[in-house]
C-alpha cells in the first residue's frame, strides 16, 4: 500500500521552484548561501558558531549593502524578496527619523514629528499595506513585504539628507524648490522600485488597488520631508 | 473501477458534472472556497451558458453561495478576505456611483449587488485623514507666506484629531444606523434590510466626494470653499438618502423624517467641522499672527 502511495505522488516531485519565483516565507535551504539566516549552532557542516564575529557581521552587513544597491537599480529580481531581512528598514528608520529631529522641535507646540512618530508612521504603515496585499490575493510573505517597503525608503532617506544640506544654506524660495524637485523625484523613485518588486504577485486586475496605498505611504514620508524646517 | 478506491480521485466534479449537463436551470451548491468561484468552475469546464441565458438563477447561485460563505468565523484571515475579493473596475465603478447619485438607483442594489467590500471605505477614509491634514497645513502656509514673525510648523497632531473624527464618523454612526434600522424592522416588517458591512461599505464611498472638494479648499477664497462644501454635501448626502429610502419608506412618518434628519445633519457636522477646525479663514489668521508672535517673544522670556 506505501508502495502504490508513493507511485502515485512521484511525479509530484518533478515540482521545482525555479530561480526566478519568489518563494514564500524563510526557507532556508542549508546548501545555498542565504547570508541573512543565521543558523548558529546546527550540526551540519554550516555551522556559523566558530568563525570570528567580524566575519558574521560582515556577511550581514554585505547582505544588507547588496539591497541597497538592488534599490537603486530597480529590476525585477527576486533577490530581495528570497533573502529578506529587516536590518536595513531599521537602519533607514532610525535615520530618517533622526534627520527629521532637530527641527523646530524647541516648543511642543511647533509640530514636528517627533521620533516615535515617523516610526509608529513607518512601521504601522507598512503592515497595513502588507495586510492589504495579501487580503487582494498577495502571493508575497508578511515579511517580504516590509522588507521591501522598508529598503525602498532609502531614496526618501537620502532625499532627507539633502534637504537639510540644503537649508543649510538658506530657506528661502530657491530652497523649496529645490527641496521640492528632488522629493519628488525620490518619492517617484521610492514608488516605482517598490512597485517594481510588489506588484508582481498579485493577480492582475488587483495592481492599482495595490499600488495606490504604496503611493499613498511613499507620498506621506515625501511630505514630512518637504515641510521639515530648521529651527532658526 | 479500481479508483473508486483511491481518496485522491476527483470522483465529485464528474458527477456534478454529469449531473449539471443533464439539467441546466439546476442551481448547484458548489463546496468550495468561494474567493475564486467563477474562474474555477470555468476552468472545471461547466457553466458556459447558464449565466448568460438565465440572470436569475446565476443571482440564485450568488444568493447561495454569498449564504454559504458565512461559515469562516470572525478571527480567521479568511472571513476578511472575502471582503477583498474586488477589482480595480469594481472600486471605480462605485466611487463614481457615490459621487453622481441617480434618482431610483440605490448603491446598495446597483453597485454592491450583495457583496460590499472593506477596501474602498478604509483607503478612501485613510485618504481624506491624509488630504486633509495636508491640505489645512498647505492653506495655512499659503495664507502666512511673507508674513514676518510667523513661523511654519507641519502641525502633526492634526493628521491624529483627523483620523479620530473620521473614522468614527465612518464606523460608530453606521453603526447606530444599523442598530436602528434593526430595531425598527422588529416593530415593523420592511422589506428591505441591509448588513451592518453594507452601511459601512455606503458610508465609506460617500466620503469619496469630499477628497476633491478638501484640496479645492486650499484656495484661500471663502466662497469658493463655501460652494465646494455645498456641493460636496449635497452629493453624498443624495446618496445617502437615496439608499436608505427604501429601507425606511414603510415606516412612521416621524420615524423617516427623524432618521433621514440624523444622516443629513451628522454628514453636514462632518463636513463643517472639518473646515472649520483644519482651515483657519484669512480674516482671522491676520488677528492671530500678531498673537502667534506675542507668544514667540514671551516663550523665550519665560525660559
Amino acid at each position: 500500500m506505501a508502495d502504490e502511495a508513493n507511485r502515485q505522488f512521484a511525479g509530484l516531485s518533478d515540482v521545482s521552484i525555479s530561480e526566478d519565483i519568489p518563494v514564500e516565507g524563510d526557507i532556508s535551504v542549508p546548501m545555498s548561501s542565504s547570508s541573512s539566516n543565521r543558523q548558529r549552532g546546527e550540526e551540519d557542516e554550516f555551522s556559523t558558531l566558530d568563525e570570528p564575529v567580524k566575519e558574521t557581521i560582515l556577511r550581514d552587513l554585505r547582505a544588507v549593502g547588496s539591497k541597497f544597491i538592488h534599490v537603486l537599480y530597480p529590476k525585477r529580481s527576486s533577490v530581495l524578496l528570497r533573502d529578506w531581512d529587516l536590518w536595513g528598514p531599521l537602519l533607514l528608520c532610525v535615520t530618517l527619523a533622526l534627520l527629521l529631529q532637530g527641527g523646530a522641535a524647541d516648543s511642543e507646540d511647533q509640530g514636528g514629528p517627533q521620533f516615535a512618530e515617523v516610526f509608529v508612521i513607518v512601521w504601522f504603515g507598512s503592515i497595513i499595506i502588507t495586510l492589504n496585499s495579501k487580503l487582494l490575493g498577495g502571493t508575497i510573505s508578511f515579511f517580504q513585504s516590509l522588507c521591501v517597503l522598508g529598503y525602498c525608503i532609502m531614496p526618501l532617506t537620502a532625499a532627507m539628507a539633502v534637504c537639510r544640506i540644503v537649508l543649510v544654506g538658506g530657506s528661502g524660495t530657491v530652497s523649496f524648490i529645490v527641496r521640492l524637485v528632488v522629493v519628488t523625484a525620490s518619492f517617484g523613485w521610492s514608488t516605482f522600485a517598490s512597485t517594481a518588486f510588489l506588484a508582481d504577485n498579485q493577480p492582475a486586475g488587483r495592481k492599482s488597488l495595490v499600488v495606490y496605498p504604496v503611493f499613498l505611504f511613499y507620498f506621506v514620508i515625501g511630505w514630512m520631508v518637504l515641510t521639515f524646517s530648521p529651527s532658526q | 473501477m479500481a479508483s473508486t478506491n483511491d481518496p485522491f480521485q476527483f470522483q465529485e466534479f464528474e458527477e456534478a458534472g454529469n449531473l449539471l449537463e443533464a439539467n441546466r436551470d439546476a442551481t448547484t451548491i458548489s463546496i468550495e472556497d468561494d474567493d475564486m468561484p467563477e474562474r474555477q468552475r470555468k476552468a472545471a469546464g461547466f457553466t458556459p451558458d447558464v449565466d448568460d441565458k438565465d440572470p436569475h438563477a446565476s443571482d440564485d447561485k450568488t444568493e447561495l453561495l454569498s449564504g454559504q460563505n458565512k461559515s469562516a468565523p470572525f478571527w480567521t484571515f479568511e472571513y476578511y478576505q472575502r471582503f477583498f475579493d474586488i477589482e480595480t473596475h469594481h472600486v471605480k465603478e462605485r466611487i463614481i456611483g457615490s459621487m453622481l447619485p441617480w434618482p431610483g438607483k440605490n448603491f446598495i442594489h446597483v453597485h454592491l449587488r450583495r457583496s460590499p467590500d472593506l477596501y474602498g471605505p478604509f483607503w478612501i477614509c485613510t485618504t481624506l485623514v491624509f488630504a486633509l491634514a495636508i491640505s489645512g497645513n498647505f492653506s495655512n502656509l499659503l495664507l502666512n507666506l511673507g508674513k514676518p514673525g510667523h513661523k511654519y510648523s507641519p502641525q502633526f497632531g492634526k493628521v491624529t484629531i483627523a483620523a479620530t473624527a473620521i473614522f468614527s464618523y465612518a464606523w460608530f454612526v453606521p453603526l447606530a444606523l444599523w442598530g436602528c434600522l434593526l430595531w425598527r424592522n422588529n416593530k415593523i416588517m420592511n422589506s428591505v434590510s441591509y448588513s451592518f458591512m453594507e452601511i459601512v461599505c455606503v458610508y465609506g464611498y460617500s466620503l469619496a466626494i469630499y477628497i476633491p472638494a478638501v484640496v479645492l479648499w486650499i484656495i484661500p477664497f471663502e466662497w469658493l470653499r463655501w460652494c465646494s462644501i455645498v456641493v460636496a454635501l449635497c452629493l453624498s448626502g443624495s446618496v445617502l438618502v437615496m439608499t436608505f429610502w427604501p429601507a425606511v419608506r414603510e415606516d412612521h412618518p416621524k420615524v423617516i423624517a427623524a432618521i433621514m434628519s440624523a444622516i443629513v445633519l451628522l454628514n453636514v457636522l462632518l463636513a463643517v467641522g472639518c473646515k472649520a477646525y483644519f482651515f483657519s479663514k484669512p480674516e482671522a489668521s491676520l488677528s492671530a499672527a500678531p498673537s502667534a508672535a506675542l507668544q514667540l517673544t514671551k516663550a523665550p522670556s519665560a525660559t
